[in-house]
């Protein structure tokens, strides 16, 4: 004790500052995968000032009309020199969410139950044949689901549509007038569904797959059915997952070109009523458009895609917040 | 075993008195539950229960009896089968992909494996506490005890009330009665495994299977889950699966010794907790106990 009090009140040092060296290796380690990691940032970047570089002037001259207007227009003369034109995103931006939100609608709870077929249900030779059908449909053109759509769907899909509108025409947006019922944003929102069950499918799957097993079992040693430990362990652990899944399958939605270009009838006015065969989305009109578009329209068309482009960030970065709030909760 | 060995063993042990076998003579005697054997029914029984994992025999021929009211203690060095064994009483072994079995268990006299068996309603009375401590992490402490009500879809009318009893059995009421609403991993381990405890006690097992419970845990929170044992047998009937011989001794009645010797794992012994650590029978036994292997 007398030691100690000798010594009298200890200084108390500033804390060291800890560094490491790398090796080599290390370092070229990470030069590698840190140039992956920047190389979507710099694409993506690269791909955004393109479509504002081109799009700039005619952003400048419609000004928010661009997209709060449905018009668009390009008048020539006989000589084919401009005289006029109006260009307005507005009906394209609602086809867009319009088709893409209907997609997701149904092809949510088909992939969902897929995943829970797969992860929870089928034998393990079924899931095998499954999973790799799955996979492949992920990979399959969208021209053809396109084709596929519209000779094959169209017809079933104008029968539901009719079911729909007259049992609950009452709802605004389920309204069909005039009677019209084929090539409506919903049937381009059923094959949406279809190519985005795949993307969601296999994300959720994978997801579900990782629930812990303890977990699992513990849920059974209380006497729980297998669909129970589904809906009281496994759902809340892959809710964020899902969440994420479904939002990847919005994006594609959102950007779908060639499907929606052959199954939609593109029309340029905003329509809200779902079975109406009248919409578009902002991708198909590029499509529509850039085959014969002189140069200005052409930059319309880059505005256009900057405005989608920006759109799609929207959503995902919504999506993030959605993921980020209910990923953690279930784990 | 022969007699001749068995007076072998006796005479062994004799010389080497250990103090696992003055640990065991004064834990609790069989039989002094208070509700009595009707309301425990009349136990588990295990016949000649073999288990595989695929081609792998793991378990070979254990017939073991568990009285009503009874804390049974299954010992041995790992790989022996007494977590595969004790996975077989409640039905959860045949949750690994490739898992088979034989033999009965026997419930009350009745035949769990029997085809058309309700598995779930086994589960419920023979429940089970893990090794590793797995609450729930999407629900509340709250929740979590009352979550086999929601699992097996049970209507209790007085859940608060429920709850408590659930918590002060698991003794962990004490701690966590002001803090409810917050969520189980909130807890220190040993916390969460008598939150397990309560979690199993909230549907009202006839028996429950404990597999290696404190394993994970410190010897504060192990001494708290001991207690609860004790206070457990009065109502139930517990086996539990234990590395630490000294716990096998504190809590149970009776005490099985499995081996895997090279083969499939066996039971080699099975006698009254004193017994089996003061005058084993089985030469294999006593090495164990006495601390010679495993």
């Amino acid at each position: 004790m007398t030691m100690l009090e000798n010594k009298g009140p200890a200084a108390i040092p500033s804390p060291r500052e800890i560094t490491t060296e790398p090796r080599f290796s290390d370092k070229l380690f990470r030069a590698i995968v840190t140039t992956g990691g920047l190389s979507s940032l710099v694409i993506l970047g690269l791909i955004a000032v393109f479509l504002g570089y081109q799009g700039f002037e005619i952003l400048a001259k419609e000004g928010i009309s661009f997209i709060t207007t449905s018009e668009w227009t390009v008048e020539v003369d006989s000589f084919g020199t401009i005289t006029n034109t109006t260009f307005g995103l507005a009906a394209m931006l609602v086809g867009t969410i319009l088709c893409a939100f209907i997609a997701v609608l149904i092809a949510v709870p088909v992939s969902v139950a897929a995943a829970i077929f797969l992860s929870f249900y089928a034998p393990a030779s079924l899931k095998r044949v499954l999973v790799s059908i799955i996979d492949l449909m992920a990979a399959f053109p969208s021209i053809l689901f396109g084709f596929w759509g519209l000779f094959v769907l169209m017809p079933s899909a104008e029968y539901w549509a009719k079911l729909i509108n007259r049992y609950l025409g009452f709802i605004p947006i389920f309204e069909v007038d005039p009677p019209i019922f084929t090539r409506s944003p919903f049937i381009a929102g059923v094959v949406l569904a279809i190519m985005i069950i795949p993307i969601v499918t296999s994300i959720s799957r994978e997801v579900f797959s990782q629930t812990p097993l303890d977990r699992i079992q513990a849920a059974y040693a209380l006497g729980a059915t297998r669909w129970n430990v589904i809906r009281t362990v496994a759902l809340p652990y892959a809710r964020g997952g899902i969440v994420g899944g479904s939002m990847l399958g919005l994006g594609r939605a959102m950007g779908e070109t060639v499907a929606v270009y052959t199954v939609l009838n593109i029309v340029y006015q905003i329509n809200w009523q779902v079975l109406f065969g009248a919409g578009g989305n902002v991708a198909s009109l590029i499509l529509l458009k850039f085959g014969e578009a002189q140069p200005y329209e052409i930059k319309a068309l880059m505005a256009a895609g900057l405005v989608l482009f920006l759109l799609t960030l929207f959503v995902n970065f919504i999506a993030d917040q959605i993921v980020a709030k209910s990923g953690s909760k279930g784990r | 075993m022969s007699f001749q060995s068995k007076n072998e063993n006796k005479e062994k042990a004799m010389a080497t008195p250990s103090s696992l076998a003055s640990v065991a003579a004064n834990a609790r005697k069989p039989g002094t539950n208070t509700l009595g054997t009707n309301a425990l029914g009349i136990g588990l029984e295990a016949r000649s229960v073999h288990a595989w994992f695929g081609k792998h025999h793991a378990l070979a021929n254990v017939s073991l009896d568990f009285p009503a009211g009874t804390v049974t203690a299954l010992i041995g060095p790992s790989g022996c089968g007494k977590s595969t064994f004790i996975r077989t009483l409640n039905r959860m072994h045949e949750f690994i992909p490739g898992a088979a079995m034989a033999g009965e268990v026997l419930l009350d006299g009745k035949d769990i494996y029997e085809p058309g068996t309700d598995v779930t309603k086994i589960r419920l009375k023979i429940g089970m506490v893990f090794q590793k401590p797995n609450p729930f992490p999407s629900m509340t402490i709250g929740e979590n005890v009352l979550s086999g009500l929601k699992l097996a879809q049970l209507k209790n009318a007085n859940k608060d009330d429920l709850m408590e009893e659930c918590l002060v059995r698991a003794g962990l009421w004490n701690e966590v009665k002001d803090r409810l609403n917050a969520h189980g991993g909130s807890l220190s381990g040993g916390q969460q495994q008598r939150l397990c405890i309560a979690r199993a006690l909230a549907v009202n097992p006839q028996v429950l299977l404990m597999d290696e419970p404190c394993s994970a845990l410190d010897p504060g929170s192990t001494l708290r889950i001991e207690e609860t044992i004790k206070e457990l047998s009065e109502t139930m009937t517990i086996v539990i699966v234990t590395h630490n011989m000294q716990q096998a001794a504190r809590v149970s009645d009776f005490t099985a010794f499995f081996l895997a010797d090279g083969g499939p794992g066996e039971m080699i012994e099975t006698a009254a907790t004193s017994q089996i650590f003061s005058q084993p029978r089985d030469q294999r036994t006593e090495n164990y106990v006495t601390g010679r292997f495993g």
